[in-house]
């Protein structure tokens, strides 16, 4: 056994400040949510000074079976975020990440570089500013999305009125892929050429090669990429400025769902409700990505 | 030495007494008439009696719901603006959450000795009073009533000077109108939840009014939630925006739909828009971002008529709704003193003859009459006779969200009137408890 380089409370007392941090400033904020999630605590009226415990009332309401698919209610909202990452995150994110990285594998050159940069740059303009560029792009009247379209005789639909869902999943997937992308070119690089240069001698397809070689080698990252970018966009609240979860709540993600109950209808009692179970749900998808990382490591 | 020139600070501050006055959600004329001639000439007063007041004023361009969002928060932990321009419907949540407090608690006694409170009837000083306290000095009130274009009316052989009886004549007109020019949008009735309150104000309660009863019963002290008005009222947007198509059901469903309804008026692409006087005096007045150079020759109103005659709230033939916005006192303020010198110069005469000269309106203080604007004065004559008010309730905000929610369950197609209602009863009741919803009868 490896002997540590400090004593036990030496240690302890460097790491007493993170501890500390973390109390204040994470498990302090869980713990009062969970206490007000048992409360009908709101920010105005007379239940804003007063409030009183209502026991599993608020979540009776959540969990409440016979309205839970309507618009505006829990599970709808649930299996609209559940389109929306699989949407915009797993096929979206990591599928043209994923497609990027293979293609431009092994290139350099002036396409290469346009492609990455435009899709950084995607990544890394804060959200206010590509929400207006995407509210000019999507605008039915004027916007160039339908110039294009209608162009091509497309028609000219109404993006954030009749398919919203579509246009924040599209939106989404423009925003994130550049992560997806980077990982997934770096783990590319890693591959020693050699393999492939040694499949190609004796005649591989590039489906085999991808098969065979990348996807084997490239599994790790995968899963990583698929379990961040699923935390992430589960949790992302950014969709609120192109559609505000409308209309009639056809947009409305868990995160959105959340932030209209708890600081719209200033109903924080039930608000905090949903974010306990939000941060369970959170909480499953970091159990799993830590057991898999766990795993990896054993086997290496 | 640290602490020498600490306290020599302190008492240099409280000799030089720089203070600095913060006022929160102005917007349009309110800004111009606060930062070109309140702030300025306040600044002058105080420096006439030695001390150093510098008055900010915080312009907003967010929507009214959001504004009442920020207060909340704000107010929540002990910070915001000195001043609030504040709508009066806000206070009863806003004084049982303990957000907000009476002037007199906040200033002390001498508030009560302003001269203007004589010249504010008691009914205008509730607009932010709420059980007997007062809590700022309201600036106004307003009325509803159907905005349209004359030139397209005479256009499409309608006449200029119009007026509606019943539900069926405002519908015809607007079938003559769609008759007359199949791209005109004849007829926008506000409808759903991104116009917020605007469309319980101008849409809702303008339709449910004329169809005989309040959203609230003020003698029983219950909601109605079941009613044939309600199922007559929703049949209406029913008719207007999906049967027979003569109002865009986009404008009232998309995030941005009340200034492209306006912007729509505006370019004539709108002949009817059933709103306040506010649409009048600071939306469409020339030099504003939807004005129009010509209004006072294209644009005129009509009471908005109940279903039938007689068959309105309180047995009227016309209906309409008030609101009134005003100002109150931040209780979190560091200079009450300072921040109720500012408010009551705010309301004083000369300060409002200013205001009145940027935008005519009705005034709470009686001595400051509308001048100059036939428009307005006939708004205060002939329509403000027929208004009634919202319950003044802390739970009034969340009905009138599910309110609005009905409408635009009907105007999006995604429930029929029927449905609708019924999800709206559920909703209610499970916000106000059974024992404060009733029902009134209906046919399905």
């Amino acid at each position: 056994m490896q002997r540590s380089l400090l004593s036990r409370p030496v240690s302890f007392l460097f790491v007493t400040p993170a501890l500390l941090f973390v109390a204040v400033f994470l498990l302090y904020p869980f713990i009062s949510i969970f206490y007000i999630s048992f409360t009908n605590q709101t920010l105005t009226g007379a239940t804003a000074v007063n409030p009183d415990f209502v026991g599993l009332d608020n979540y009776t309401r959540l969990f409440n079976f016979d309205r839970w698919m309507n618009r505006g209610e829990m599970g709808q909202s649930l299996l609209l975020t559940a389109q929306f990452v699989i949407g915009s995150a797993l096929i979206g994110q990591a599928g043209l990440g994923l497609t990027i990285a293979m293609a431009f594998h092994r290139r350099k050159g002036f396409l290469r570089e346009t492609v990455f940069t435009l899709a950084i740059a995607a990544w890394i303009i804060p959200d206010v500013v590509v929400a207006f560029a995407w509210f000019a792009f999507l605008d039915p009247d004027n916007g160039t999305l339908n110039a294009i379209l209608s162009t091509i005789g497309l028609g000219n639909p109404d993006w954030l009125l009749d398919y919203p869902m579509l246009s924040i999943i599209l939106f989404n997937t423009w925003r994130g892929t550049a992560f997806s992308m980077l990982l997934f070119s770096s783990a590319l690089s890693s591959i020693p050429p050699s393999y492939l240069e040694t499949a190609e001698v004796i005649g591989a397809s590039p489906w085999q090669k991808f098969r065979d070689i990348l996807f084997p080698l490239l599994r790790g990252y995968i899963v990583t990429d698929l379990i961040l970018i699923t935390l992430w966009t589960f949790n992302t609240f950014t969709p609120f400025l192109l559609t505000g979860g409308g209309p009639s709540f056809r947009s409305e993600v868990i995160a959105i769902y959340t932030y209209r109950t708890g600081l719209q209808f200033f109903e924080f009692g039930r608000g905090s409700a949903i974010a306990v179970v939000v941060m369970l749900i959170n909480l499953l998808l970091a159990s799993i990505y830590l057991l898999i990382l766990r795993s990896r490591r054993a086997q290496s | 030495m640290l602490v020498v020139v600490l306290s020599l600070g302190a008492v240099v501050s409280a000799q030089d007494d720089p203070i600095e006055i913060s006022i929160a959600g102005a917007t349009g004329n309110s800004y111009a008439w606060l930062s070109e001639f309140v702030a300025p000439a306040f600044e002058d007063y105080m420096a006439e009696q030695g001390r150093d007041v510098t008055v900010n004023v915080i312009e907003t361009s967010a929507t009214a719901e959001d504004l009442r969002q920020q207060y909340v928060l704000d107010l929540g932990v002990g910070a915001g603006a000195d001043l609030m321009a504040f709508d009066g419907f806000w206070l009863p949540e806003f004084v049982e959450g303990d957000l907000v407090q009476p002037l007199v608690d906040i200033v002390g006694p001498e508030v009560l000795e302003w001269e203007g409170w004589e010249q504010i009837p008691e009914g205008l000083q509730a607009i932010l009073g709420y059980q007997g306290e007062v809590y700022g000095i309201a600036a106004g009130t307003d009325a509803r009533a159907i905005w349209y274009r004359t030139d397209i009316f005479e256009a499409a052989g309608l006449p200029a000077d119009w007026q509606p009886t019943s539900w069926e004549e405002l519908l015809d007109a607007a079938r003559a109108l769609k008759e007359y020019d199949p791209e005109i949008w004849p007829l926008q009735l506000n409808a759903g939840l991104s116009m917020g309150e605007a469309t319980t104000m101008q849409g809702y309660l303008m339709a449910l009014l004329g169809a005989g009863h309040h959203i609230y019963d003020f003698e029983e002290e219950k909601w109605i939630v079941r009613s044939q008005a309600i199922l007559d009222t929703l049949e209406l947007y029913n008719t207007i925006y999906l049967e027979e198509e003569l109002g865009n059901a986009r404008f009232q469903l998309a995030q941005n739909g009340r200034d492209l309804s306006f912007e729509a008026f505006s370019d004539g692409e709108v002949a009817m828009l059933v709103e306040g006087d506010y649409f009048w005096r600071a939306v469409i007045n020339p030099g504003a971002d939807f004005g129009l150079d010509n209004r006072n020759e294209i644009v005129s109103f009509a009471l908005m008529p109940a279903m039938e005659p007689g068959a309105g709230f309180n047995g009227q033939d016309f209906v309409t709704v008030s609101g009134g916005t005003g100002y109150i006192i931040n209780p979190n303020t560091e200079n009450p003193d300072v921040a109720w010198e500012l408010l009551s110069y705010m309301f004083s005469l000369e300060a409002l003859a200013e205001l009145q000269e940027i935008e005519p309106r009705i005034r709470a203080r009686q001595d400051a009459p509308v001048t100059g604007d036939d428009v307005m004065s006939a708004i205060a004559s002939d329509v403000l006779p027929y208004t009634t008010v919202r319950p003044p309730l802390a739970a009034y905000n969340r009905v009138s969200a599910e309110a609005q929610l009905m409408t635009e369950r009907v105007v999006s197609g995604e429930m029929t009137p029927l449905e609708a209602m019924n999800a709206y009863a559920e909703a209610v009741t499970d916000i106000v408890g059974e024992d404060s919803v009733m029902e009134l009868p209906f046919e399905e």
